[in-house]
């Protein structure tokens, strides 16, 4: 087996199956804590309950995160050894810095949260989460700064070929970062704010379901209860409530990261844009922005090239609008930019043993276009629609409860997957297309000031494809699994309702009398 | 002059690795012992909610030591990691088995499901220990590394007698840690045990360890590696009187005297080596020849200046305030959310 395959389909599982976990853990923090704020701030018991329902799926997601992340930490030196004594010197730092600003803020003051309801005044226990909170955030920043290296190397300079840390704040306002990370925030606001939102219409529905809340002639809710305070009128507000803030803060994150991501496109036209052309399957030089294009793969069944693809649907000058903001501006295509990689960075790869078998080979800089096309547009669609379902949410809430359709139920839970979609799709997009780079080069530089690695240089030569392979077999089984216990958790809690994450707001309801081994006042207010 | 930075280096990852082996050790210990003495529900729950809100912080100890190795010794970071690619995977496999069971295995609905995520915790717990120790070990006895840092002669030859002893006195070690923190957090029977484990067989559950610090400061023969041998075996000594004597406090820091002592005695036996070549020393991986540039070892030093303060401060308000002993009787009734 290739290492080099093998480690390269290792990264990309570990690393998108973690970023399953993180927007979450990002949107859904910030959310949770916003709502104990607002507990803390009103005292309304529907706060509450909101934090400690929301606060509970929150966990359950946040440890997954938690545990595939511990690989992200080592996986480098593991299979890419090569790689981290390239760029160790400038890429450790914020990966250092990760762990101790971000990773220790995060995890003691997330425990102190879970555990502090009685023992910490609400004060207190109300900062804790906010502190967590912006531990979650530094994290995202300090690994979109170690990323945004690979995308865009600055702040070093050059000492025996290998670029040497001589600006940590260049590293840290790299421009490709100060784009990159409020895109990939906004993402995940917009995860936290579908999660809400889908979840929430569940149960708004499930309470019409069950004849708990009707509509007048009018279309407006006449709110009902049961006898369970799991049933009451403070959990209709509890719903609906998150349920538009939810609509909303997802809007303001699909608004946010199609700014941003505007502003990544005129980067990135600069700094790889042979990256651009892919996404856009632009062959050749052209204003027009590609809506629908297939590739013809009639006469050939490898790998999609130009040669191949066929423009359906076209919108003239939106691409040149995209990346110069005019709409005559042609963008270099394919065939264009090709030539002029290899006029910069050669034809075949160096002569070098870290390239093992490799050496001398002829280098594609030709990223996987079907990959790189449809994730750009698998990531806006998605993105879009989910906005659209939040809008759609919006107004069809406008009088106090959702509509009694099971159908239009499943469209809403099933939004939740439109956010996931389109941050995977993303990532996936801007990773892959930087091949055949891992460190793709800074245009900006003159040609002696540059630094690039080929990703074919960056596998650990040491490690035997057996060894990467049984990981590999091991990571997926086990994340797989994982993830199946996750989503069915999630399910059970989703549908316990609040007092799933709030087992005291029912709990005198159906009190075990058997159970008087301990005295209540004493007993921890969470335990494990 | 030139070697001071990476030298100040050298010996804070000596000290993010104390404060894992310190404070992971009793949570590792923790979720071995749920399964090894604990034989109820009601004694499993009171032993995991003693870690509750400070394990995953501890772990975050593990994360630095490697992160700032990232940073400080990219070839270090880059040669051991990838020539003890199994292991390391064994070890995060242990890892992730073991958190993802700390916080699910409350809302198992079945007595089958519960010992499922009880095997993970323990099993995973045991295997991060294990792995974890037989990776140090290789690091202070030396791996076959080429010239350019990389492992030659296969996946498996990290399998060593040092490997052997590292991951047993890395597991007994955690046991003896985590009766020592069990002594200090809870009440009742589990107290009672510490205090008996303890008493009786601290020397024991630590003779691995200190075998392992003497095998490589014995190598070595430099004085200082031996004054600090000296010093473990003292604490060693007065943590297990105080034991003996029931003083709980006193042998915690007792134990944690003789780990402090012991990883010194490693890391000044192994400097200016940091991962040793068994193929030619020339080949070794040194504080000077594995290091990043003065830059970043300077910028990375201002940050752990700045931040490790701020950490221990909140880290210890975070131990403060959880400090009640956790008796069987604090522990709530569970209530794991049925499918509907």
């Amino acid at each position: 087996m290739d290492p080099l395959e093998l480690a390269r389909w290792q990264f990309g599982i570990t690393t998108v199956y973690h970023f399953l976990m993180v927007p979450l853990t990002i949107g859904l923090g910030l959310l949770v804590a916003v709502l104990q704020t607002a507990w803390f701030a009103t005292g309304k018991e529907a706060y509450l309950r909101m934090t400690k329902f929301w606060g509970k799926l929150f966990l359950i997601n946040f440890i997954m995160g938690v545990a595939t992340g511990i690989v992200q930490e080592f996986q480098f030196g593991m299979a890419w050894s090569e790689y981290s004594r390239f760029v160790g010197d400038v890429f450790g730092a914020p990966l250092a810095m990760e762990a101790l600003i971000a990773f220790f803020l995060e995890s003691v003051f997330l425990g102190a949260w879970i555990f502090g309801w009685k023992t910490l005044p609400k004060a207190v226990h109300l900062a804790a989460l906010w502190l967590a909170v912006i531990g979650a955030h530094f994290s995202a920043f300090f690994i979109m700064a170690a990323n945004a290296f690979m995308q865009h190397p600055v702040g070093y300079r050059v000492v025996d070929g290998r670029p040497v840390l001589d600006d940590i704040g260049a590293v840290l306002t790299n421009p490709i970062l100060l784009t990159h990370f409020p895109h990939t925030l906004m993402g995940a606001y917009a995860v936290g704010g579908g999660f809400l939102l889908g979840i929430s219409w569940y149960h708004l529905w499930r309470r019409r379901a069950d004849g708990i809340d009707t509509v007048d002639a009018d279309g407006r809710v006449v709110v009902g209860e049961t006898g369970s305070a799991a049933r009451d009128r403070q959990d209709h507000t509890v719903w609906l409530r998150s349920l538009r803030i939810g609509a909303v803060v997802a809007i303001i994150g699909f608004v946010g990261t199609a700014f941003t991501g505007h502003a990544q496109a005129q980067q990135m036209i600069e700094n790889q844009p042979l990256k651009m052309a892919s996404a856009e399957a632009a062959c050749h030089d052209g204003t027009a922005f590609s809506v629908f294009s297939f590739a013809d793969l009639s006469n050939r069944s490898g790998a999609t090239t130009c040669d191949d693809v066929v423009g359906v649907v076209e919108i003239p000058g939106l691409l040149s609008y995209l990346a110069y903001e005019d709409f005559t501006t042609p963008v270099k295509g394919v065939t264009t930019l090709i030539p002029e990689y290899e006029q910069k960075y050669g034809t075949h790869l160096p002569d070098d043993p870290m390239y093992g078998e490799r050496a001398g080979m002829q280098i594609d800089y030709q990223p996987l276009m079907e990959v790189t096309y449809w994730g750009f547009r698998l990531m806006i669609t998605f993105g879009g629609l989910a906005a659209l379902a939040a809008a759609c949410a919006l107004w069809m809430t406008r009088r106090g409860t959702v509509p009694a359709s099971r159908n239009w139920m499943r469209v809403a839970v099933l939004s939740i997957g439109g956010s996931f979609g389109a941050n995977m799709a993303g990532w996936v997009f801007t990773e892959m297309g930087r091949q055949p780079f891992v460190v793709a080069p800074n245009p900006a530089l003159p040609a002696g000031d540059q630094v690039f690695m080929f990703t074919a240089a960056a596998v650990s030569p040491g490690v035997d494809g057996f060894e990467i392979l049984v990981s590999l077999i091991v990571f997926a089984l086990l994340y797989g699994t994982l993830l199946v216990v996750e989503v069915v958790l999630l399910a059970r809690y989703v549908r316990g309702g609040v007092p799933a994450g709030m087992p005291e707001l029912t709990a005198h309801e159906h009190a075990d009398p058997a159970d008087h081994d301990h005295d209540e006042d004493d007993v921890l207010a969470f335990a494990y | 002059m030139a070697e001071t930075l990476p030298t100040i280096w050298f010996a804070l990852i000596g000290v993010l690795w104390l404060g894992y082996l310190l404070l992971e050790g009793f949570d590792l210990g923790v979720g071995m012992l749920m399964r090894l003495w604990a034989r109820d529900e009601r004694s499993r729950r009171q032993l995991l909610n003693t870690i509750g809100p400070v394990w995953d912080g501890n772990e975050v100890w593990l994360l630095t030591a490697g992160g700032a190795t990232f940073a400080a010794f990219p070839h270090w970071y880059a040669s051991l990691f990838s020539a003890l690619y199994l292991p390391l995977t064994l070890t995060l496999v242990g890892l992730i088995l073991r958190a993802v069971a700390i916080e699910y295995r409350g809302k198992a609905i079945t007595d089958a499901g519960r010992a499922v995520w009880d095997a993970c915790l323990a099993g995973g717990s045991l295997l991060a220990a294990f792995t974890v120790g037989a990776m140090l070990a290789l690091t202070t006895t030396g791996l076959p590394l080429d010239a350019n840092g990389d492992r030659v002669g296969g996946p498996f030859v990290w399998i060593t007698p040092y490997a052997l002893l590292g991951g047993v006195a890395v597991v007994l070690y955690a046991i003896a840690q985590a009766w020592a923190f069990l002594g200090l957090k809870t009440d009742g029977a589990a107290r009672e045990a510490a205090r008996r484990v303890l008493g009786r067989w601290l020397p024991v559950l630590v003779a691995p360890l200190a075998l392992w610090v003497v095998l490589v400061v014995a190598r070595r023969g430099a004085v200082l590696p031996w004054v600090l041998t000296v010093l473990a075996v003292v604490a060693l000594a007065a943590a297990w009187m105080w034991a003996r004597a029931g003083r709980e406090g006193l042998t915690f820091a007792g134990m944690a005297g003789f780990l402090a002592a012991g990883v010194a005695a490693l890391f000044t036996a192994v400097y200016p080596v940091v991962l040793p070549s068994t193929i030619d020393p020339a080949y070794s991986l040194t504080v000077e020849n594995a290091s990043s540039g003065a830059y970043t070892l300077t910028v990375m030093a201002w940050v752990t200046v700045v931040f490790v303060p701020i950490v221990l401060a909140y880290t210890a308000w975070s131990y403060w305030t959880f400090r009640r002993r956790i008796a069987v009787t604090h522990i709530p009734t569970a209530h794991a959310v049925r499918p509907v």
